[in-house]
């Protein structure tokens, strides 16, 4: 049967979220034969639609349905209803996305093993290793057109890149380029190259930037396998007596509510959203939520030990031109308890314009001391910090009944405190960021708070052991034959590296495996 | 935003004494602030003309930029000069002035030097009318595309073909 398909079609998979889990996953099945419904909370937005406005963008693209937060983190106090920034949108953030493609380092893998018991972590290898996914790191890398893989060439540095390569050069790291971006540096799969415009934030108005909206998304549509249901918003995922799931109620964008019937259930809606949905779908044969019997839904919330170091100099650098985050310095990367901290961190860089600059260079601040860095900006460089930080327990979402959404399901509380090693890390980080800068000239750095999260990891995390998190190795629930986990939530651990990439080869990796299941009736 | 001093019949001249009697940054008239240069003034419908001329001032200490004119701050709150929120407005300005009584000037814009009323500003900034108005600036102000050539910043490109032909890559002093 072709899309669009019936409600009732108990033969579909339906997959809960368009982005660089689900999207992928929705088109490598659709691409296989597989009947995919997805549901898509956002609307459908493509580059002829994006708005080079920081703001304006903003609100067509974010997802600002109501959250609350706690934890010690700054996010909590300065952008309390805000605690990631990430998209509502067909594609989900891989328009948002900076389009940094990492994998991860051989040891990453197996962090627990790697680090030995750290005091207060929740550290667990995962169930995989580099060997098994290196080839589907390689089919990542080719889907997205990453720049230094596959004979690609690098992107050309703009004057970010060369203010921060002149002082990483000066400091003796040897680990310095434009990075391995899903960004174009030469016309690729259909689509054309960097114009250097800045915005990649934004979604590329020219797609030069990979993003599942414009690329896996009607590619899987065009099989006649795939139908994206927009503004569609899961509710609950429903069971029969056998404890298989048998299909997910959603409101429909006229905010009726409808019940798609499946014969597989992918959730891919971000780690909050993903064990939200799962937790709103507890009942009397799973009253803690769904697969929850090892009680890991919503804990071990990462998202990456970050921070920003801007500098100003004496002389222009117009950081805002250009490729957003096409820079790097990897020599932190590695694992070297030595400098007071398991795991590591990368540097990269970026730039924000002005109003995104005056909301997040130092939430809170006022007075000449805040508004005479902004006066600064043409000549400020600007960098991220993104290391692996420790998965707690403790930090996690929950659902909090006291706040109702515009369905009137309870919200995502997200709960977060920094780990002793992600804060040792920061500071390690934010000296080496200003050190960078002060080695070219810098006049004044700025070591910067993190932004609200757009590394959400680890809410439902794959295990070898069903006590000890809530997927297996293929991103299956543990408890639930049919009902997987497609997105960052499965991440065991987070790596130093942006995760988008991981989260592409996992759900290329995971498709292989739906499909294979399926036919063979296991599934 | 009127752009002259004259909507009501007022005269420069007019405008200009009755700034010279309230002392302060900004000329009030009634119903009107305006530019000392009568350059535009703004017509207030539901705050008083001197809370509002405060409100200005206030918008200016807590993010003061010398290269950007009064004009932009005064688009930065003139969406508080509504029947809701005129009230508030009025009573934290009132306490604003109060706290500046305190400290032995004749009003917030009574005094001389921009130290003391960031020092009047940093005695209530956990209250909720600065939070209010400090976090309503940091859109009203920062995201008026008129004020970002004052930093060089230069928004929207993809229209002029993104920066690859103009100088994404011309920093030349390093």
């Amino acid at each position: 049967m072709a899309a669009p398909f019936d409600l009732t079609d108990d033969s579909v998979v339906v997959i809960i979220g368009t982005g660089a889990g689900g999207g992928v996953l929705a088109n490598e099945l659709a691409q296989k034969g597989v009947s995919v419904v997805a549901l898509e909370a956002g609307g459908r937005y493509l580059p002829e639609d994006y708005v080079n406005d920081e703001w304006e963008s903003f609100g067509q693209l974010a997802w600002v349905d109501p959250r609350t937060t706690s934890g010690d983190w700054r996010v909590a106090k300065d952008f309390s209803g805000l605690p990631a920034w990430i998209v509502k949108a067909v594609g989900g953030t891989t328009t948002h996305w900076a389009g940094a493609s990492l994998r991860f380092q051989d040891h990453e893998w197996k962090a627990a093993t790697t680090y030995g018991p750290v005091q207060g972590a929740n550290l667990l290898d995962w169930p995989i290793d580099a060997a098994e996914m290196a080839p589907w790191y390689d089919k990542a890398e080719a889907k997205l057109g990453v720049t230094r893989t596959g004979g690609r060439e690098g992107l050309p540095g703009n004057n970010n890149y060369k203010v921060f390569e002149a002082g990483a050069k000066a400091l003796g790291y040897t680990e310095v380029h434009t990075g391995r971006m899903a960004i174009n540096s030469a016309e690729y799969d259909g689509r054309t190259f960097c114009h250097q415009t800045g915005f990649c934030f934004q979604g590329c108005k020219w797609g030069a930037k990979w993003s599942s909206a414009y690329t896996d998304i009607p590619r899987g549509e065009a099989t006649g396998n795939l139908e994206v249901r927009e503004r569609c918003h899961a509710a609950r995922i429903l069971h029969d007596d056998s404890g298989k799931v048998t299909g997910v109620e959603y409101f429909d964008a006229d905010g009726n509510l409808q019940m798609q019937a499946a014969r597989v259930v992918c959730v891919a809606g971000n780690s909050f959203e993903s064990p939200r949905l799962l937790l709103n779908s507890a009942s009397s044969m799973f009253p803690d939520g769904l697969a929850n019997s090892s009680g890991q839904v919503g804990r071990n919330y990462m998202r990456h030990m970050t921070g920003s170091v801007y500098a100003t100099f004496d002389k222009p650098v117009r950081m805002w031109r250009g490729t957003t985050m096409a820079g790097i310095i990897q020599d932190e990367a590695r694992h070297d308890p030595s400098r007071g901290f398991v795991g590591g961190y990368e540097l990269e860089t970026l730039a924000l314009g002005i109003p995104f600059m005056a909301a997040f260079l130092d939430p809170g601040a006022w007075g000449r001391e805040f508004t005479s860095a902004l006066d600064a900006y043409e000549n400020m460089a600007g960098m991220w910090i993104v290391g692996e930080d420790m998965p707690q327990e403790t930090n996690r979402v929950t659902l909090n009944h006291a706040v109702k959404d515009q369905f009137g399901l309870p919200v995502a509380n997200v709960h977060f405190s920094d780990h002793p090693n992600d804060i040792a890390m920061r500071n390690h980080a934010y000296r080496q960021g200003v050190a960078v800068y002060e080695a070219v000239g810098a006049t004044r750095t700025f070591p910067t708070p993190p932004y609200p999260s757009t590394h959400n990891l680890g809410t439902n995390r794959m295990s070898e052991k069903a006590r000890d998190g809530v997927v297996n190795r293929w991103g299956q629930t543990h408890d639930v034959p049919n009902l997987f986990v497609s997105d960052g939530s499965q991440f065991t651990t987070g790596a130093a590296e942006n995760p988008t990439l991981t989260i592409v080869a996992l759900a290329i990796r995971q498709a292989d495996h739906i499909a294979r299941e399926m036919s063979a009736q296991t599934l | 935003m009127t752009t002259t001093a004259d909507v009501r019949g007022m005269t420069r001249r007019q405008l200009l004494s009755r700034a010279t009697a309230a002392g302060a940054s900004f000329v009030v008239g009634a119903g009107f602030i305006a530019a000392p240069d009568a350059a535009w003034a703004y017509e207030t419908t539901h705050i008083k003309p001197e809370a509002f001329a405060t409100l200005v001032q206030m918008a200016r200490d807590i993010y003061p930029h010398d290269r950007i004119p009064d004009e932009n701050y005064v688009l930065a709150v003139k969406g508080y000069d509504t029947p809701e929120a005129a009230p508030a407005i009025e009573a934290g300005i009132a306490a604003l002035d109060a706290a500046a009584h305190g400290k032995g000037f004749p009003g917030y814009l009574g005094t001389g030097w921009e130290r003391d009323r960031v020092d009047i500003l940093r005695g209530m900034e956990e209250s909720g009318f600065f939070q209010m108005i400090r976090g309503g600036l940091v859109t009203g102000l920062y995201n008026q595309k008129a004020v970002w050539p004052i930093f060089g910043y230069e928004g929207e490109s993809y229209s002029q073909g993104g920066y690859l032909e103009r100088g994404f890559d011309d920093i030349s002093w390093l």
